[in-house]
C-alpha cells in the first residue's frame, strides 16, 4: 500500500515511498506490453520493483468478457521490495470487464482510471453489470478519472495513415503515456523499443509513439480533478553495481549457460512447447553461437529422451516443461536415474491437476518431483525462490547433475518465469569451475565404476576408444555393469542409488534462517516463489516484537543436513505453500515434527497481509 | 570426427560382445545380428564411433550383443534417444533397432518424426507381426483375424504396412528384406548406412514361438521365386523362376498388375522399370500383398536429401559467423542496464 508522505519535490510533485499499479484490459488490449514497458522505464529510474503478469489461457478470448481480462501489476518503491504488492493503489481499467474483475482489489481511496470509450451499454452488459457502474455508487469510494481513451487515441493518430483498427490498438500506449506523466517515467525507452519493434512498419511505430506522447501531453494540460497530481518515487537505495530488469526465464537461461561453461560442456536442450515453459526454449534457441543445440521435439517424451541420448553422447542434456509435460517424461527420468546420466529438468510449475490453470502459478509439483516415478527412483530436487535465485539454482543444478551423474529436477514457477525484478548483474568469474572429466582409462573399465566419495559412476562417451559399453533400463551388475537379474544385486544397486543422492546433503550449504532467531516460538518454512511474501510478513511480525523466524528451503531433496534439528528448535512450524500441503508432508515424514500447513491454491501469489494475519492468528492458537 | 578407419580390419565376430545371446533358439534375430556384424565388418566400421539404440521388446536386446556403444532405452523411444545422440555428436554412426510393437505402436510417433526429419541414422524395424516379449499378443502389423491371447476370436483391426507408413512419413530411404536372406541383408545394411539421412529397413522376421511361419507363403524356399519381387533401380520388375512374371501399370489405370511374358501379347518391354526416386510407385510396390502380388524386396525408395543433423549444424555455423559467441558477462550486459553507485 502506498505510504502517503505528503511531501513534495521541487516541482511540486508529491513524493511517494512506494506505489502499486495494476493495468487491466481485454487480452487484446496490450496490457502485458504496457506493463512490461512501464517496468523497463521504472527499472531504469532506479526504483526497486516486482511485477505480476496475470493473463488468461486464451490468446484472444471473446472481446469484453470477464474471462478475457488480462492484467499486469507492478510494485515499485524507493526501498527494497520483495513482492508485486497486495493491492493496487492505482487501477487502470480499459473496459467494464476489467473493472468488474479487478475493482475489488483496489485499496479504498485508490485511483481508478477508466477508459470511458469502452463503457458502452453492450460492454457493460457483457461484463455482467445490471446497470452502468459509472452511474451508481459502485465507484464512490475511489478517486475516479474517466477519460475516453479510445477517442483520444484516434484523435492523436488522426494525421497518420493507419486504419482505424490499427489506430485504436495504440490506446494502451496512450494510457502508458498518461501513467508516465503521472509517475514521472521516461518515455524514451518505450520510444526506442517501438522503433525497433516496428522497424519494418514505420507508420505503426509512428502511431504508437504519437499515442504515447498524446497520453503524456493530456496529463500535462488536462484539467484533472484537484486531488490527482503527479508523483515521484525516489530511487531505491540498493547495493552499487550494474542492474537490469529480468524475469526468471532469462536468469535461468543464463544460469544454465554459465553452468555448462563451468562444466566444460555443450548444452543440448530438447523441449516441447508448453505454457509457461516455452520462453526458455525461445531464449536458448537464440544462443546457438554459444554451443547450445536446441531441439523442438515432437512431444514431451521425445524431448526428454533426446536429451538423455545427448547426455549419453557427452552433452549436457537439459529439458524443460510444466507439470503435465513432466508427467509424460517420468518414465524416461527413471531411465536417467538407472543409467546414471546427468540431466536437468526445469519444471515451470503451473496450477494443476491435468491442464488445470495453465497461465496461473502454483507449487503443486513437489510430490511429483520428489516421488513421482515408478520404482525407487531418487533424484535431487532444487527450487528457486526469486528471479535472481533462478540464476544460482540453474548453475547448482548443472553442478550436481555432472558431479553426481544424476538427473536433477529444478523446480521453477510460472510466477517466477514471468515476473520481473531488478537484478544486479553477477560476474561469471565468481563461479568456481567444475569441469567434467570423461572416462578414458581402459584398464579395469566398466560403465558402473564409481567414485568412492560421490558414488557417481564414470562417464564414458561414444567415440572413446576401448570403452565401448552398453547401458539401459535393465538392472546392472554392481561389479561389471552388465545386465543382472540377481536379487541381492538389485537390493545393493537400489541402496547405492539412494545413498548417492542422500550424500549430496554433505555437499550443499547447511540450512540458514533468513530472518529471526535460530529457535523460538514459531518458524515459517517456505520454498520457491513465496520467499518475498513470507519475508515481508515475518519481518513485519518481528518488528512488532513477535518471536517468529523465516526459513526458506532451496534443497527440497536431499534436505539440508541440519534442517531437522533446526526445525525441532521451534514450538510451531508453519508451512505456507501454493498447494494443498506438500512440503509440509515431506517435513512431517522426514522429521516427525508437527508442522502445520497453510495452503493457498488460488493460482495467485500469497499476499503479505494475508500471511501476516495468519502468522499472528496461529501464534495465538 | 567422422572417420571410420580402425587400425586393422575387424571381422564380423569382432563386433560381437561377450554377452550370451538370449533369444529363443531358431529366432530370426540371430540371423539379423549376424548380418549386421557382417555389414559392419564389410564397411570397416569403427566400434568406438558406432552406437546401437533400441527400445523395448525382443529385438531391442540387440545392442547388448554388439561390441560397440549401445543404449537399451524404453518402449518406443529409441528414435528419440538416437536423435539426441546424433545431434550431440554427428560424427557417430547411429543405428536404431526395434520391433513392430516398439516402432509402430507405442513409439509410432517417434518413428514418424525421425523419418520425416531425415536424421542420419539407420532404422531397422524387425517385423514379426506379433508381440513376442509379452507372450504373443497381436501387433499393429498383424493381419486381420490373428488369434492371440488378447484376441482369442481373432483381431478385427486393420494392420499398418511398415514401408507404406515410412513412405508416408517422407522417409527418403525405404527398403525391405527377410531375416534369413543372409546373401542380401548385409549389403542392404551397407546401402542404408551409406545413405545420408534416415534410412528405414523393414526386416521381415520369423517369431518361431508365437507366429511361426507367418511369412512362409513367400519366404519358404519353394515360394521365394513367385512370392517376392526384388526392386533394383532402372531394372524391370520381373520375378518368377524364369523371370517370366512381371509388374506393369494397368493400361489406363493408376494401379499395378501382374503379367506373364508371352501371354496376351506381353513382352519384356511392357514391364515397368523400377524407379527408386518415384514415391507414388514406391507406395504401390510397398503396398503389394500376397497372394495376388509378390512382396517387394530391396530398396523400394531412395531419394537422398540434406539430413536434419547436417542442417542443424549448418545453421549453427551460419548464425555463429553472423554474430559470434561473446562471454556470458557481456551477453547479460546487452540491452538496457543501469548503474547504481
Amino acid at each position: 500500500m502506498a505510504t502517503q508522505l505528503k511531501e513534495t519535490d521541487e516541482n511540486g510533485r508529491e513524493i511517494l515511498d512506494s506505489v502499486v499499479i495494476r493495468f487491466a484490459g481485454d487480452s487484446g488490449d496490450g496490457m502485458q506490453l504496457t506493463g512490461t514497458q512501464f517496468t523497463q522505464s521504472t527499472a531504469l529510474m532506479g526504483n526497486d520493483l516486482s511485477t505480476f503478469p496475470d493473463f488468461p489461457a486464451e490468446i484472444r478470448a471473446p472481446v469484453g468478457t470477464t474471462y478475457g481480462v488480462s492484467a499486469f501489476q507492478i510494485n515499485f518503491a524507493s526501498h527494497a521490495i520483495k513482492t508485486p504488492g497486495d493491492a493496487p493503489d492505482v487501477l487502470v481499467a480499459m473496459n467494464p470487464a476489467a473493472l468488474k474483475v479487478h475493482l475489488k482489489d483496489l485499496v479504498p481511496g485508490g485511483t481508478l482510471i477508466l477508459n470511458l470509450g469502452a463503457f458502452t451499454g453492450r460492454n457493460i452488459e457483457k461484463a455482467g453489470y445490471k446497470e452502468s457502474p459509472l452511474e451508481n455508487d459502485t465507484l464512490d469510494s475511489y478517486r475516479v478519472i474517466e477519460i475516453d481513451i479510445s477517442k483520444m487515441t484516434l484523435a492523436a493518430v488522426d494525421h497518420i495513415d493507419v486504419t482505424q483498427k490499427e489506430a485504436l490498438r495504440a490506446k494502451n500506449l496512450w494510457t502508458l503515456g498518461l501513467m508516465c506523466w503521472m509517475y514521472d517515467r521516461d518515455r524514451q525507452p518505450t520510444i526506442d523499443w517501438l522503433n525497433q519493434r516496428f522497424g519494418k512498419l514505420p507508420l505503426i511505430a509512428e502511431a504508437n509513439i504519437a499515442a504515447l506522447n498524446a497520453g503524456h501531453a493530456f496529463g500535462e494540460t488536462a484539467e484533472l480533478p484537484s486531488e490527482i497530481s503527479t508523483y515521484v518515487v525516489p530511487k531505491a537505495k540498493v547495493e552499487p553495481g550494474i542492474y537490469r530488469a529480468v524475469t526468471g526465464v532469462e536468469t535461468t537461461c543464463w544460469g544454465l549457460l554459465t553452468g555448462a561453461q563451468k562444466a566444460g560442456l555443450n548444452i543440448f536442450f530438447g523441449s516441447y512447447p508448453i505454457t509457461p515453459a516455452s520462453p526458455l526454449l525461445h531464449s536458448l534457441s537464440n544462443l546457438k553461437a554459444h554451443g547450445v543445440v536446441t531441439f523442438q521435439a515432437e512431444d514431451e517424451i521425445s524431448a526428454v529422451c533426446s536429451v538423455l541420448g545427448a547426455s549419453f553422447a557427452g552433452s549436457l542434456g537439459i529439458t524443460s516443461s510444466s507439470g503435465p509435460g513432466i508427467a509424460l517424461k517420468s518414465e524416461a527420468l527413471g531411465l536417467a536415474v538407472v543409467t546414471e546420466l546427468p540431466l536437468i529438468i526445469v519444471n515451470f510449475q503451473r496450477a494443476g491437476p491435468s491442464t488445470g490453470l495453465p497461465t496461473k502459478t502454483e507449487q503443486s509439483d513437489l510430490y511429483q518431483a520428489v516421488f513421482g516415478r515408478n520404482g525407487d527412483t531418487p533424484m535431487p530436487v532444487i527450487a528457486a525462490s526469486t528471479a535472481s535465485d533462478c540464476y544460482d539454482c540453474a548453475i547448482e543444478a548443472v553442478r550436481l547433475a555432472t558431479k553426481y551423474m544424476t538427473p536433477v529436477m529444478y523446480l521453477n514457477e510460472g510466477f517466477l518465469a514471468n515476473a520481473a525484478e531488478p537484478w544486479k548483474l553477477p560476474d561469471t568469474d565468481d563461479v568456481e569451475p567444475f569441469p567434467v572429466k570423461f572416462a578414458s582409462e581402459t584398464e579395469g573399465f566398466h560403465p558402473y565404476l564409481r567414485d568412492e566419495k560421490t558414488l557417481a559412476r564414470n562417464w564414458a562417451i561414444p567415440g572413446t576408444e576401448g570403452l565401448e559399453h552398453r547401458i539401459g533400463g535393465i538392472e546392472k551388475d554392481y561389479d561389471s555393469g552388465n545386465i543382472s537379474y540377481d536379487s541381492d544385486n538389485h537390493h545393493k544397486m537400489t541402496k547405492v542409488r539412494a545413498q548417492k543422492i542422500l550424500g549430496i546433503a554433505d555437499d550443499i550449504p547447511e540450512q540458514e534462517v533468513v530472518s529471526g532467531n535460530n529457535s523460538g516460538k514459531m518458524v515459517v518454512v517456505g520454498w520457491g516463489s513465496t520467499f518475498g511474501a513470507i519475508e515481508q510478513a515475518t519481518r513485519r511480525c518481528q518488528e512488532d516484537g513477535l518471536d517468529v523466524s523465516h526459513i526458506h528451503i532451496r534443497y527440497i531433496w536431499p534436505l539440508a543436513r541440519n534442517l531437522g534439528e533446526l526445525l525441532k528448535g521451534f514450538d510451531k512450524i508453519l508451512v505456507p505453500e501454493m498447494n494443498n500441503g506438500q512440503l509440509v508432508t515431506l517435513l512431517r515424514s522426514e522429521y516427525l515434527v508437527p508442522a502445520e500447513s497453510l495452503a493457498q491454491i488460488t493460482g495467485q501469489p500469497f499476499k503479505v497481509g494475508d500471511l501476516e494475519r495468519e502468522i499472528r492468528s496461529r501464534m495465538e492458537d | 570426427m567422422n572417420v571410420q578407419s580402425p587400425p586393422e580390419a575387424l571381422k564380423p565376430n569382432d563386433y560381437a560382445s561377450d554377452q550370451e545371446v538370449r533369444w529363443c533358439p531358431g529366432c530370426g534375430d540371430y540371423a539379423i545380428v549376424k548380418a549386421v556384424q557382417k555389414a559392419l565388418a564389410n564397411m570397416g566400421a569403427d566400434p568406438k564411433n558406432t552406437v546401437f539404440v533400441s527400445g523395448i521388446g525382443c529385438a531391442a536386446r540387440f545392442p547388448y550383443y554388439m561390441a560397440t556403444y549401445g543404449f537399451h532405452t524404453i518402449h518406443g523411444r529409441a528414435p528419440a534417444v538416437a536423435t539426441g545422440v546424433k545431434l550431440a555428436n554427428p560424427g557417430l554412426d547411429v543405428w536404431v533397432i526395434g520391433g513392430d510393437g516398439d516402432m509402430l505402436s507405442i513409439g509410432g510417433n517417434h518413428t514418424l518424426h525421425v523419418l520425416r526429419r531425415n536424421i542420419d541414422v539407420q532404422v531397422l524395424l524387425f517385423n514379426n507381426e506379433i508381440y513376442g516379449l509379452t507372450k504373443g499378443q497381436y501387433s499393429p502389423t498383424s493381419k486381420v483375424g490373428t488369434r492371440s491371447p488378447s484376441t482369442p476370436a481373432g483381431s478385427v483391426d486393420s494392420p499398418v504396412s511398415a514401408c507404406v507408413f515410412a513412405l508416408g512419413c517422407n522417409a527418403r530411404f525405404v527398403a525391405r528384406s527377410v531375416d534369413t536372406n543372409l546373401k542380401v541383408l548385409p549389403g542392404l545394411m551397407q546401402e542404408a548406412k551409406e545413405n545420408t539421412g534416415a534410412s528405414f529397413v523393414e526386416i521381415l522376421q520369423n517369431c518361431i514361438v508365437y507366429n511361426d511361419g507367418v511369412y512362409s507363403s513367400f519366404t519358404d524356399k519353394a515360394n521365394i521365386a513367385d512370392g517376392q519381387v526384388v526392386c533394383e533401380h532402372g531394372k524391370p520388375l520381373l520375378y518368377g523362376k524364369d523371370k517370366e512374371k512381371g509388374l506393369r501399370m494397368t493400361p489406363g489405370k493408376m494401379e499395378l498388375e501382374v503379367v506373364t511374358i508371352g501371354e496376351n501379347g506381353v513382352t519384356e518391354a511392357d514391364i515397368l522399370l523400377h524407379d527408386e526416386t518415384n514415391r507414388p510407385l514406391a507406395l504401390m510396390l510397398a503396398s503389394m500383398q500376397p497372394p495376388n502380388f509378390p512382396v517387394a524386396m530391396g530398396v523400394i525408395f531412395r531419394d537422398p536429401g540434406l539430413s536434419y543433423d547436417a542442417a542443424v549444424y549448418e545453421q549453427i555455423a551460419e548464425v555463429t559467423e553472423k554474430s559470434p559467441a561473446i562471454p556470458i558477462n557481456e551477453l547479460m550486459h546487452k540491452g538496457k542496464t543501469w548503474t547504481v553507485v
